[in-house]
């Protein structure tokens, strides 16, 4: 997994509620057996017409929006378990979400992918979406260590809240797999104990 | 002060604590299916891992298969051909395989329980988020994504926090014609598609164990759609007769040590729980899904809402404008051309049994095209032994082979855009059942209804 400090980056707004994970990447891509690719297929029913052309309508098409941020609205990422939606994110070049509310499952298979699910309240969304549809240009800037979230033109930081382990694991690029090896003494010693061994 | 089940069972659990809210959580049963394992097997090789213990997988062909000539090899070479990666990686590391042509093949949430493999107690995952099913058993179940399933394969645990827990209690009893899918579907339509996140939810009252072990998966089944991490109902005679004799449940003494440890399996009365709902079952009606998510849901009569809160509008026109409907519209009359019975939510034999009752010497109506598949090859079976395959052929429905299908659409059996789909699955997003397909969520007796009317009607008149 990347390391992942501090970005700073112009939004694309997508202030549509509960964006399910079949929005983020249909099942019909889902065929692939390895983690790349996904990006090209990214919102892909929202971003192309039945015959493959760019609709014009969509954010991703359009020319005044790009960046490394995803601004989405409410209970982002819920529905499918499937991890592929974040790795159609990350591959298409985002590393950061940001919503009011994530759907389980899609927070942690983002962090487990690299990509900063970053949760503000619903007022701070409304004005994020206002300000970049006012200026595509606004830069955000997301720093891990202090956990903060800067809007340079408000003048104003804002807080986030995020696992204390899980920031490490971003900042160093580390995965539960590695810290989940290192417990095998602790496994073994609970499968001796269990009170019921199915 | 008493334990809630969740807490029961997730105690029993816990590896260690590290800190923070996490905990190391030990898993008991994991099942694979060919979509969300492949980068997980490559992944255990590119670090040079192995399983921790084949022997707790079990893994199963579903997603992408076709529903026609199982037979055959599969025409489309990406689902041939991660079908035969899950083959090959299964006979490498030595897990169990319930591939195409076994006996035991089906969608992986109906063969666990059927085959006895879901147990009171356990805790179970698997890459697909409808794992929720299992806890109709008593069971801490879940979905998890490719790299958890990475996790498991190489630890059998997961680094995760404890949910929170909400009771939704439901008294008194369904009426005639009101099933388990409408309960469920009046509840998440209550809470909405994101009001349950974060929370583990237990699921009791008369109402609830009342149901058939069938009745309580569909209800488990959809935990997931209004948010939830699962669902769970406590174990009792129900889950237990349905257990005893199946081929991978305890046999003999060991039948004897298991039930005396799931009668233990109970929310103490002084558990406290961080949100209660109770509903009356006798205030549920059949329900039916008019946009593109499940907590978008009326009773089958009603109508579609005329205005939502102003923060939803945005959503709330653009799931009416992809459905092609109004808000403030009734459904009853509006044509169907596609009624698909199946899922992990209603295609167990339960489910089937329904469907053919009703439409025992009738017929569907000529516009209507209505394909019924069964959840595993022992639904199958059994639908063939008492006859059911007869009288859904009779009525002009066809009986496919088992397997996800239409539920999501990655084989061959898609929705054409902009027809609207009557099924009986758990999800009516865009694009679910095909790029442009509108899906109409309701349950099997509704979807039989409306397959021989070929329009939505008020059932309520069809019921004697
Ligand atoms: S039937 Fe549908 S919901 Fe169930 S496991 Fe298959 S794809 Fe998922």
């Amino acid at each position: 997994m990347e390391k992942f400090q501090t970005l700073r980056s112009t939004a694309v707004p997508l202030p549509i509620e509960n964006i399910d994970t079949d929005q983020i990447i249909p099942a019909r891509f889902l065929k692939a057996t390895t983690r790349e690719g996904f990006g090209a297929n990214l919102f892909s029913d929202w971003r192309y017409t039945a015959d493959g052309q760019p609709k014009e309508s969509f954010v991703l098409n359009d020319a005044r929006y790009g960046g490394k941020i995803l601004l989405g609205g409410k209970n982002f990422g819920c529905g499918s378990s499937r991890e592929h939606a974040a790795w159609a994110l990350y591959d298409a070049g985002f590393k950061v979400v940001i919503s009011s509310y994530f759907a389980d499952i899609f927070r942690g298979n983002a962090l487990n992918t690299g990509l900063l699910p970053l949760q503000v309240s619903d007022e701070i969304l409304q004005r994020l979406f206002a300000q970049v549809e006012l200026d595509p240009q606004t830069q955000l800037v997301v720093d891990l260590p202090t956990q903060t979230l800067t809007v340079p033109v408000w003048e104003e930081s804002i807080g986030f809240d995020l696992d204390p382990y899980k920031k490490e694991c971003l900042i160093n690029g580390y995965d539960d797999i590695d810290f989940l090896l290192n417990q095998k003494a602790a496994i073994a010693a609970y499968e001796q104990q269990r009170p019921w061994a199915y | 002060m008493g334990k809630t089940l969740v807490d029961k069972i997730w105690d029993a659990h816990v590896v260690k604590a590290v800190g923070g809210n996490l905990e190391v959580f030990y898993i008991d049963r994991h099942l694979i299916h060919e979509v969300t394992s492949p980068q997980a097997f490559d992944e255990l090789a590119a670090r040079g891992l192995t399983l921790y213990n084949p022997a707790q997988i079990v893994a199963t062909a579903d997603h992408n298969v076709p529903t026609r000539n199982q037979h055959l090899p599969i025409q489309d070479p990406l689902s041939r051909s991660q079908v035969d990666k899950l083959t090959e990686n299964c006979a490498r590391h030595g897990v169990e395989l319930f591939g195409l042509g076994h006996e035991y093949q089906g969608i992986v949430h109906v063969i666990g329980p059927e085959l006895g493999i879901t147990q009171p107690g356990m805790t179970i995952v698997c890459g697909d988020s409808h794992t929720s099913t299992h806890g109709a058993f008593g069971a801490i179940a879940f979905g998890i994504g490719t790299s958890q399933v990475t996790q498991v394969m190489a630890s059998q645990c997961l680094l995760i926090s404890r949910p929170k827990r909400m009771r939704i209690t439901v008294e008194r009893q369904l009426r005639r014609g009101v099933t388990a899918k409408d309960l469920i579907l009046h509840v998440i339509a209550q809470l909405g598609t994101g009001g349950a996140t974060g929370y583990f939810v237990e699921y009791a009252g008369s109402a609830i164990r009342a149901l058939s072990m069938e009745g309580r998966m569909t209800v488990c089944n959809m935990s997931i759609e209004m948010g939830a991490r699962g669902g769970l109902i406590a174990p009792d005679v129900t889950t237990f007769s349905y257990l005893k004799g199946r081929p991978y449940a305890p046999q003999g003494e060991q039948w004897e040590q298991a039930v005396a440890y799931w009668q233990t399996l109970f929310s103490d009365a002084d558990a406290a729980f961080d949100t209660e709902l109770h509903f009356d079952a006798g205030g549920i009606s059949p329900m039916i899904t008019y946009g593109t998510n499940p907590g978008m849901g009326m009773v089958l009569n009603g109508s579609i809402p005329l205005q939502v809160l102003e923060s939803e509008t945005v959503s709330f026109n653009k799931s009416l404008q992809y459905m092609g409907f109004a808000p403030g519209e009734s459904l009853l009359g509006k044509q169907i051309n596609y009624v698909f019975i199946g899922s992990c939510t209603n295609s167990r034999i339960e489910d089937l049994r329904a469907v053919a009752a009703y439409v025992k010497g009738k017929h569907k109506a000529a516009h209507v095209e209505a394909i019924i598949v069964p959840g595993s090859k022992q639904v199958e079976k059994q639908a063939i032994a008492e006859g059911l395959d007869q009288v859904l052929t009779a009525a002009g429905f066809e009986l496919r082979e088992p397997g996800c299908s239409a539920c999501l659409a990655m084989n061959d059996d898609k929705i054409p855009a902009g027809a609207y789909c009557v099924s009986t699955s758990n999800r009516n997003f865009e694009g679910r059942q095909g790029p442009g397909a509108r899906t109409l969520l309701a349950s099997p007796l509704v979807a039989a209804i409306t397959a021989v009317e070929g329009r939505i009607v008020d059932i309520t008149k069809y019921l004697n």
